[in-house]
């Protein structure tokens, strides 16, 4: 199904399963214990063996020699894997460093070499047996060192490095009230639950993978590439994972040492990351220094507009695209975004939940805090003034496809009480506690990809779904089988949906938020299919056929579905594409955050006492898990502000506190009350669905919003984030702080 | 971790016999299996000493508590003695960790935990703690959360311990039993030593001695508190806290933990209370020599001082 024109009424707006609040369906299987995760795959390949990672003890430089034997010869060792050993190996196109090194070193912790025992301890002893001699190079570890040598990055994933509208020099320079701020975000570590793992085996020269991984198809492709080996010797299944958070977007290098563990051990072989192994082995979100130049009149109408955002990566890696957001979100005829990227020897750099806005926003939304201040407007009419219904870069030939950004801050606003802030900072006090609101816009882009399934019905009316479509925890499933229900007029417990696996249907799998739409929109061209498949065998006309209560019905005429799918059932497949109306109509989810903090008036200490945000995000499937996913972004937004933060060791060039005691991310005790309204929207132009995603935008400037409100506790301007009390302490003079 | 032997004691004396040809105690095992994982620590024997009977706490003859090295960190929170009569150290116990590990981690391995210095954690990095003659790669490196005061060129390493930082400002003092036999009663502020040219030797024990009990003096009524600073509200290490007891009669005593090798207690700043939060910093951290990442906790001892001061003061 191509879908190249604004959606018409179908069977999802009867709303009757999709856009109904519904428990998880695979929630029951993971409180219980029994949703098999990849490392405990015991089931599929008995008798696996188990796969240590030794990892670099250098970040750059190369291998003179590597003495095995004395791990050879240790107990219950079956085999070793090194770039001596694994054989010619190529590179997927999406990983940047080689997921196998040696001789030449890439980054601290990068795998040289796998392995394999009988059992776990016997694996990870050996590996201590590992004799590596290293020729250490001097490498670049510091953005903020290497920034002047920052190029131009080539685009990709955020369209161009550039853009730019009017004259922003000029127009900047003539304005009467300006903002000209720079901001910094740290290296930050996607610290999902379950670490990078995969249980690998081989039959002859087909290889399969039970993996954690949020894309199926890339990880076919990259499998493929560096084994070069055909896509379709390669299955991958991922039926369950626990969370990703762009962390396993990619192959990694659980996944490549344990086939070829597997391959020297003639025996399947499981491989998982240990937990201080992930920050520095796998990938992380990338720092950014942003410089933030606003231009407005003094009723805080924004004519010039300009963000500038340096970052790292290894090379041939790409840049943290945090300006996107700045292209869409504010009116103003005079425009500029740019991004550099310098050449950094740290581990590699890539998506984490957002990539772009989610540390855009921190900055972008300070800024505007700023605005507001030196304008004397309230920062929620700030934002109203300069709301714009059109791509402000192309013009009003780009509308939005939907953009309820003003009703989200005035809604929001109401909601939360935003009428009592004081706009003076440091006049609110409750006990030891400087109290401060503050607010941020919340954006992310809608992105849409393309994304297939298949549908089948048994006699006994009982749905299948199966696509290769992967729920990190999200709630894909639910909202598949919501949709299955939906379209099929079932009720939502007859419909089993399988998934993530690379024997089904190619979906869009799990990233960018573009997941839930994308994958249920796949789905909805597969239940049109099965329906006319249906609609034909009754001999109804497909277009005035209802499906309902289990009947296939025409006026007066009906049958049961499953009646009519026969003893041998029935399936149909398709997926949707999608044509050019993201190119007419720019398309974005909005909202707007609201958080109030207490700052220890002595000892600087935050704690967020509560937060409020109000979305808008086109037809939410199912509100019990859109708003799980909103408010555990709004957590990560809080960790963002406050705590997390990969600290750069910038001699040896590696991330230092790389354990979950030292990488620190909010606990229960961080986190209020969150309220979440959702407002109502059906998004013609996005799929059929009318949704959009939902599981970025909660990040998007919750962060920003913990800053401003910390502004308006104390009057300490904070622009590098996390902000911690050390930060504070350092310009306590002439703030509200004792 | 290295394939170790395992053994099961059934009194005190069993426990010690068996560590007299070499071994290591194992209790709640909250640290001393996550290092073993990572080979930092390496013994080649355990002696499990979870069923020995020190689990009581009793009063003393003399009108203290006795603490049996056994007990569980939540049990001695809880126990109603020493919330009346000892507050400070159930304050002190419930700022650490998590509800899990206090389960677990017991009274006599809460004193031996050890550092969180990440460097000390790498076994790629060099770590004078971990591996003596290495360096100390946290001095010029990622220092932000490890010790002001107390340091050497050697090693910046800071003390986790919450619950020996209320210890100190008691004056507790820790009861042991040698392999021979021989039974002696080191003060806190003795047990544990400074990094100096051996930080990898962290307290007075010797080899095979073993804790059986930790002993408070009488009760010293007054005002405690327990005021801990850190980057999360729960479950995070401090980055200063501070175990203060007021007397009622103008007298004060602090110690100090996240900022040096040990519990810190200096008598000059107990002596500096009237004089103020900042004389008592000042007093406290005369010596400190942090490095550029950590110098903010010279300035958070004193806000937290001031914090704490505030608070007693509110009270009626």
């Amino acid at each position: 199904m191509k879908f190249d024109t604004p959606a018409t009424t179908n069977p999802i707006d009867r709303g009757r399963v999709v856009g109904v609040a519904h428990d998880r369906i695979d929630g029951p299987a993971k409180v219980t214990g029994t949703a098999p995760y990849a490392y405990e795959r015991h089931d599929a390949a008995p008798q696996a063996a188990y796969g240590w990672i030794v990892g670099s003890a250098i970040a750059k430089g190369k291998i003179d020699a590597m003495d095995l034997r004395a791990a050879q010869s240790a107990p219950g060792v079956l085999a070793i894997v090194t770039h001596q050993t694994a054989g010619p190996l190529g590179k997927g196109a999406r990983n940047t460093a080689h997921l196998l090194g040696g001789p030449i070193i890439e980054h601290y912790d990068q795998a040289v070499a796998l392995v394999i025992a009988d059992s776990f301890e016997n694996a990870r002893d050996a590996a201590r047996l590992l004799r590596i001699d290293y020729s250490p190079e001097k490498g670049r570890y510091d953005l903020a060192a290497e920034r002047g040598h920052a190029t131009v990055p080539k685009e990709g994933f955020g369209g161009p490095a550039d853009t730019a509208a009017g004259n922003f020099e000029a127009g900047f320079a003539k304005a009467a009230v300006k903002v000209d701020q720079s901001y910094t975000t740290p290296d930050q570590s996607h610290a999902m639950m379950e670490p990078h793992a995969t249980t690998a085996a081989w039959d002859g020269d087909s290889l399969t993978l039970w993996t954690s991984n949020q894309m199926v198809a890339w990880a076919v492709e990259d499998m493929a590439a560096t084994l070069k080996i055909p896509k379709d010797k390669i299955r991958i299944v991922t039926p369950y994972i626990g969370g990703g958070f762009g962390g396993k977007l990619f192959l990694r290098a659980d996944a490549l040492l344990a086939a070829l563990g597997a391959r020297a051990a003639g025996r399947p072989v499981k491989v998982a990351l240990a937990r201080p192994q992930i920050p520095n082995n796998t990938t992380h979100r990338a720092a950014t220094i942003q410089r933030i130049r606003i231009g407005a009149d003094r009723d805080g109408i924004i004519g010039a507009i300009g963000h500038e955002v340096w970052s790292g990566d290894l090379p041939g890696g790409g840049p943290e695209v945090a300006a996107q957001q700045t292209r869409l979100l504010y009116r103003g005829t005079d425009r500029l975004t740019a991004h550099r990227l310098a050449e950094l020897d740290l581990p590699e750099a890539n998506a984490m939940r957002a990539p772009g806005e989610a540390v855009g926003l921190l900055a972008l939304e300070i800024a505007m805090d700023e605005l507001a201040e030196a304008t004397g407007v309230d920062p929620v009419e700030l934002r109203i003034r300069n709301d714009v219904q059109y791509d402000p870069e192309a013009g009003p030939q780009r509308p939005f496809s939907s953009r309820k950004f003003v009703e989200c801050l005035r809604q929001g606003a109401e909601r939360f009480g935003w009428e009592r802030r004081v706009p003076q900072p440091g006049q609110v006090r409750d006990g030891r506690w400087l109290v401060g609101m503050g607010m941020a816009a919340a954006f992310r882009n809608n992105l849409v990809a393309k994304s297939g399934a298949r549908v089948g019905i048994d006699g006994r009316g009982h749905v299948v779904v199966e696509t290769d479509m992967t729920d990190i925890g999200t709630g894909s499933y639910t909202i598949l089988a919501q949709t299955a229900a939906e379209m099929l007029g079932v009720p939502i417990e007859a419909v089993t949906v399988r998934l993530g696996d690379s024997l089904f249907p190619k979906s869009a799998g799990s990233g960018g938020q573009f997941g839930a739409n994308s994958a249920t929109a796949g789905l909805y061209a597969a239940c049109v299919a099965l329906r006319e498949k249906l609609a034909a065998k009754a001999g109804f006309p497909a277009n005035q056929t209802v499906f309902e209560d289990g009947l296939v019905r025409l006026g007066n005429q009906s049958q049961p579905i499953g009646a009519l799918a026969g003893e041998e059932g029935m399936w149909a497949e398709d997926r949707i594409e999608f044509g050019k109306l993201t190119q007419d109509y720019a398309q974005a989810t909005f909202g707007a955050h609201f958080c109030e903090v207490g700052v220890d008036v002595d000892t600087a200490e935050v704690r967020v006492r509560r937060m409020g945000g109000a979305f808008a995000a086109g037809r939410i499937l199912n509100p019990k898990s859109a708003r799980s996913q909103v408010i555990g972004a709004m957590t990560m937004g809080v960790g963002a502000a406050l705590m997390e933060e990969l600290h750069v060791d910038k001699r040896f060039g590696f991330f230092v506190n790389h354990d979950m005691a030292e990488y620190l991310v909010p606990v229960h005790a961080d986190i209020p009350e969150q309220d979440v309204l959702f407002l109502d929207e059906l998004d013609d132009k996005s799929s059929p669905m009318k949704a959009k995603g939902v599981g970025e935008l909660g990040i998007c400037g919750a962060g920003a919003a913990v800053a401003n409100a910390i502004y308006n506790a104390t009057g300490i301007r904070l622009r590098d984030y996390p902000l911690t009390i050390d930060k504070l302490l350092a310009q306590r003079e002439g703030s509200a702080l004792a | 971790m290295k394939p170790f032997t395992y053994s099961r004691a059934a009194s005190v004396e069993d426990a010690v016999a068996a560590a007299s040809s070499g071994g290591r105690f194992i209790a709640g095992g909250t640290n001393l299996l996550d290092l073993m994982k990572l080979q930092i620590e390496t013994p080649s024997h355990l002696i499990d000493v979870n069923h020995l009977e020190l689990d009581r706490i009793e009063r003393t003859p003399e009108g203290g508590l006795r603490i049996g090295a056994m007990v569980r960190n939540t049990a001695l929170a809880a126990h109603p003695d020493v919330r009346r009569d000892y507050a400070v150290l159930s304050r002190a116990l419930l700022a650490g960790a998590s509800g899990q590990l206090r389960n677990k981690a017991t009274t006599a391995g809460n004193l031996l935990q050890r550092t969180r210095c990440p460097y000390f954690y790498d076994t790629r990095m060099p770590c004078n703690k971990r591996k003596p003659g290495s360096g100390c790669g946290a001095l010029k490196g990622g220092s932000r959360s490890l010790a002001i005061v107390g340091t050497s060129d050697a090693c910046i390493a800071q003390h986790p311990s919450d619950m020996a930082v209320a210890m100190r400002v008691l004056d507790a003092a820790v009861d042991t039993v040698a392999a021979d036999g021989t039974r002696r009663s080191i003060p806190i502020a003795d047990f544990h030593l400074l990094p100096g040219d051996t930080p990898h030797i962290e307290n007075q024990l010797k080899p095979g001695e073993l804790i059986t009990s930790v002993t408070l003096p009488n009760p010293l009524g007054g005002t405690h508190v327990y005021r801990k600073v850190r980057d999360r509200s729960s479950y995070a290490f401090a980055l200063v806290s501070v175990a203060a007891v007021f007397d009622g009669q103008g007298g004060s005593r602090f110690a100090f933990g996240g900022i040096a090798p040990k519990p810190w207690r200096v008598a000059a700043a107990d002596a500096a209370a009237a004089a103020g939060a900042g004389a008592v910093a000042q007093a406290a951290l005369a010596d400190a020599r942090p490095t550029a990442q950590n110098a903010f906790k010279q300035q958070l001892v004193a806000s937290t001082l001031t914090s704490l001061f505030r608070q007693k003061e509110a009270r009626p």
